[in-house]
């Protein structure tokens, strides 16, 4: 079996099943999992929620209903870019509502919604617990802190920039599918 | 493995020289020792890379230095922060490119870098050198924070250095369970997640049941959005938090233990996956603890974002994989708890306290705080304040000294109007009351609650009908819908704000919107309805002028409400001239 063939999507499912492994059974195991499956494949589709339900043998519905009442959880696809505008208590009194609405201008979408060129989703979030550089936002895991109105367009200005550059070096397509579960997964995290 | 506590004495006299080194303060010898925040704040503001940098540098110019990773020290705002040891010269705002002159300033040519020194704004603009002068500490108990920024979290031979699980070895060698929640319910510990409750007194319930199988879950949900105790104490010192557990373990005879903690906070989920990975590896967790009979596991469970799961009941439906929606109490978890078997859930900090209580004594940690609160209660510092951050202050500290001893008061030019305590489920303490006490009952008193720490400081710019709206949007999107009350009043208490603030609101709303507010807080399910109006009842006690602006004269005195700038534009009055 050439493991190096194995598309993305086959290894994160295999990874996947590490993780159920080793956290399924145990109390909130589903959740674990489920944030997980959130990190591998960007969000939890119907597919992916369907993969973990038959393999911790669990309903369909009660997988759905958990992805679905908690909101780190999303169930539609995002853009490259997730944009999480901190809007707890803290950011909100330092103006983060005025940041976030000056995203939602210049991107041009809603709450939870993803620009036409699948680069940005633009969500708001609780507090990350950063509270002393409010307001803050997060574009996925970077924090920028003390932010005001002026500064949303120059920051996504500099994603742009960096898109640009790297589809001018981008190299190749995804790798072809491969059959084959015994190939070797590198451990989780 | 450690079998004994004296094999824990060994570890602590190997490591403990390097930690009696960050201990002094004022000596300026040659510089040994470079700690840098990497919590969450200071990560962020680019702590994680000055780390990686300083150490390059250090190991590039073959310098005798160790650089150490810590938990927070409190200065969030100012981060990231920098201590040099000995001697604890403490640099704010370091950024990368300050790593080179750091070094070669202060390590090698060994003098202080003026330009990174704090800056006392508040008092006169002098600059301050050494850590333990700040004001920010000098007002400051830290018992439960005592290893954040002295420790490196992600090692536990610094945290056994500074008597780590010396508590739980003195435990599992003399003490009877019951001799340990008898001494937890002497000291008046009380619980820091919100309600209060005497933390013996529930130790008690659960170890009177009889049951083979009993659980210990750490709530470290965090629910409060702008507030950030639990998670710096769960980066920042994680291990005080798994001893406690443990130890509560012993007390109540459970034999595993979970924290709940959110997906929203990956850097503490990490810290304490380690901090188990280590303990377990020294044997301090798992089976025959330190040579004992006593067995203790303990794992995460992940919350993902839902403010009710903070509630007990919601989060033991969410740990085992569920919605999580509360239930009716009782059963009390105590009594029927995860997997319907007797189980205490206590807050982070409540269980960091634990070991300290158990090496000092009860009496050490009573004759701290009132007479009804006792202990020290960590607070995080955010909104229009100079010193954001973390602070811990003995209970009985007024409000106003925390503000402005510690907090060093509002931004020039602005006049503190309120100050929000227990988040949304508490209330806002006007200006003229901020000398109360900080205990349980005097905040009760004032209408508002402890909550978890948390406290907003709100100025002549916010707008207090703005506030209670915004909390009751939290509130309306965070009702897990299980109750009408809570489900529909809160939406309904949403519509009532909207239509004040935008000026569309009558003399009838404002009465409507007080007894709805009451109905919710009376019929509700669980704590999240039952508290949730308290945001609109507290300010429209103590800012009913506001309100009153707002409706009859169609204006927002603080100027934040959109639809009611126009109103504004002839207005060149604040809200002083209002009472
Ligand atoms: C809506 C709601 C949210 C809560 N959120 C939290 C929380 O985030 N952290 C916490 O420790 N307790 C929270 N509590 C309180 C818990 O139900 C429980 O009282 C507490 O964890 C018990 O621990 P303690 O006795 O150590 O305070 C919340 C309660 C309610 C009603
Ligand atoms: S409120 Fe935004 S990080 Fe805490």
């Amino acid at each position: 079996m050439a493991k190096e063939k194995m598309s993305v999507t086959e290894r994160h499912y295999l990874t996947l099943d590490k993780i159920i492994e080793r956290h399924g059974d145990k109390p909130g195991g589903l959740i674990r999992v489920l944030a997980k499956a959130q990190e591998l494949f960007g969000y939890l589709s119907r597919d992916v929620q369907i993969h973990v339900a038959e393999k911790m043998c669990l309903p369909v519905g009660h997988v759905n209903g958990v992805a679905t009442f908690y909101s780190q959880f999303i169930t539609s696809p995002r853009g490259k870019y997730t944009v999480s505008v901190c809007l707890g208590t803290a950011c909100y009194v330092k103006n983060g509502q005025d940041v976030y609405n000056r995203f939602r201008e210049l991107l041009g979408v809603d709450e939870n919604g993803t620009t036409e060129d699948r680069m940005f989703t633009l969500r708001s979030t609780r507090c990350i617990g950063a509270c002393s550089l409010a307001p803050l936002i997060a574009i996925n895991d970077h924090v920028h802190g003390h932010l005001t109105v002026d500064d949303v367009a120059g920051l996504l200005g500099k994603y742009q920039e960096l898109e640009a550059e790297e589809e001018a070096a981008d190299i190749g397509a995804e790798p072809v599918r491969a059959a084959g579960h015994q190939a070797e997964v590198s451990p989780p995290n | 493995m450690v079998q004994s506590l004296s094999e824990l004495q060994d570890i602590k006299q190997r490591f403990l020289p390097q930690i009696n080194e960050r201990l002094q303060s004022g000596v300026l010898a040659p510089p040994t020792q470079i700690l840098v925040c990497t919590s969450t704040a200071c990560v962020a503001s680019g702590g994680d890379t000055l780390y990686k940098t300083l150490r390059k540098e250090v190991k590039a110019q073959g310098l005798d230095v160790r650089v150490v990773r810590t938990g927070c020290f409190g200065f969030c705002g100012l981060g990231p922060v920098v201590v040099v040891h000995p001697g604890a010269v403490l640099y704010c705002k370091v950024r990368d490119e300050h790593a080179p002159y750091i070094i070669r300033k202060h390590v090698v040519e060994h003098k202080i870098v003026q330009e990174l020194l704090y800056e006392n704004v508040s008092g006169g603009g002098e600059r301050i050198s050494f850590m333990y002068d700040l004001p920010f500490f000098e007002k400051q108990h830290r018992i439960v924070l005592e290893n954040s920024g002295l420790i490196d979290p992600e090692d536990i031979n610094e945290y056994i250095a500074r008597d780590g699980y010396m508590a739980l070895a003195d435990v599992l060698a003399r003490w009877t369970p019951a001799q340990v929640v008898d001494a937890v319910e002497r000291s008046g510990l009380r619980g820091r997640g919100g309600a209060g409750f005497t933390t013996g007194k529930k130790w008690s319930f659960a170890a009177a049941e009889d049951s083979p199988q009993k659980y210990v879950i750490c709530n470290g949900d965090e629910g409060d959005p702008g507030a950030f105790m639990d998670r710096s104490l769960l980066e920042g010192n994680p291990h005080a938090v798994l001893e406690g557990m443990a130890i509560a373990g012993y007390a109540i005879g459970a034999g595993e233990g979970y924290i709940y903690v959110r997906a929203e906070y990956p850097l503490a989920v990490k810290r304490i996956e380690l901090a188990i990975r280590q303990a377990r590896r020294l044997g301090l967790l798992g089976e025959n603890i330190l040579g004992s009979d006593f067995d203790f596991e303990v794992d995460i469970a992940l919350g993902a974002g839902a403010f009710v799961c903070g509630e007990e009941t919601a989060l033991l439906r969410s740990a085992m994989g569920f919605r999580g929606e509360p239930r009716v109490r009782p059963p009390f978890p105590a009594q029927k708890g995860l997997y319907d078997k007797p189980t205490i859930i206590n807050n982070v900090e409540t269980l960091a306290n634990v070991p300290t209580i158990i090496r000092h004594g009860p009496e050490w940690f009573a004759a701290m705080g009132t007479e009804n609160s006792k202990g020290t209660k960590i607070f995080s510092l955010a909104g229009q304040i100079i010193n954001t951050g973390l602070i811990e202050v003995p209970m009985g500290i007024s409000l106003k000294s925390v503000i402005y001893d510690i907090g060093g008061g509002p931004p020039p030019g602005r006049k503190v109007k309120a100050v929000q305590t227990g988040g949304p489920s508490g209330g806002a303490v006007p200006a003229d009351l901020l000398d109360v006490p900080i205990d349980f009952e005097s905040l009760q008193r004032l209408g508002t609650i402890m909550g978890s720490g948390g406290l907003i400081v709100l100025d002549n710019t916010d707008c207090m009908v703005d506030i209670a709206k915004f909390y009751m949007k939290f509130a309306a999107d965070e009702s897990c819908g299980a109750c009408t009350p809570c489900r529909a009043g809160v939406v309904q208490l949403v519509g009532i704000l909207e239509k004040i603030t935008d000026g569309e609101g009558t003399m009838e709303d404002l009465k409507m919107l007080e007894e709805l507010a009451y109905d919710v807080k009376d019929a509700s399910l669980c704590g999240l309805g039952q508290t949730a109006a308290n945001p609109v009842l507290s300010t429209l006690e103590y800012f009913h002028d506001e309100y009153l602006v707002h409706v009859r004269d169609h204006r927002c005195p603080a100027g934040v409400c959109q639809k009611l700038l126009g109103a504004l534009a002839g207005n060149t009055y604040g809200i002083d001239n209002l009472h």
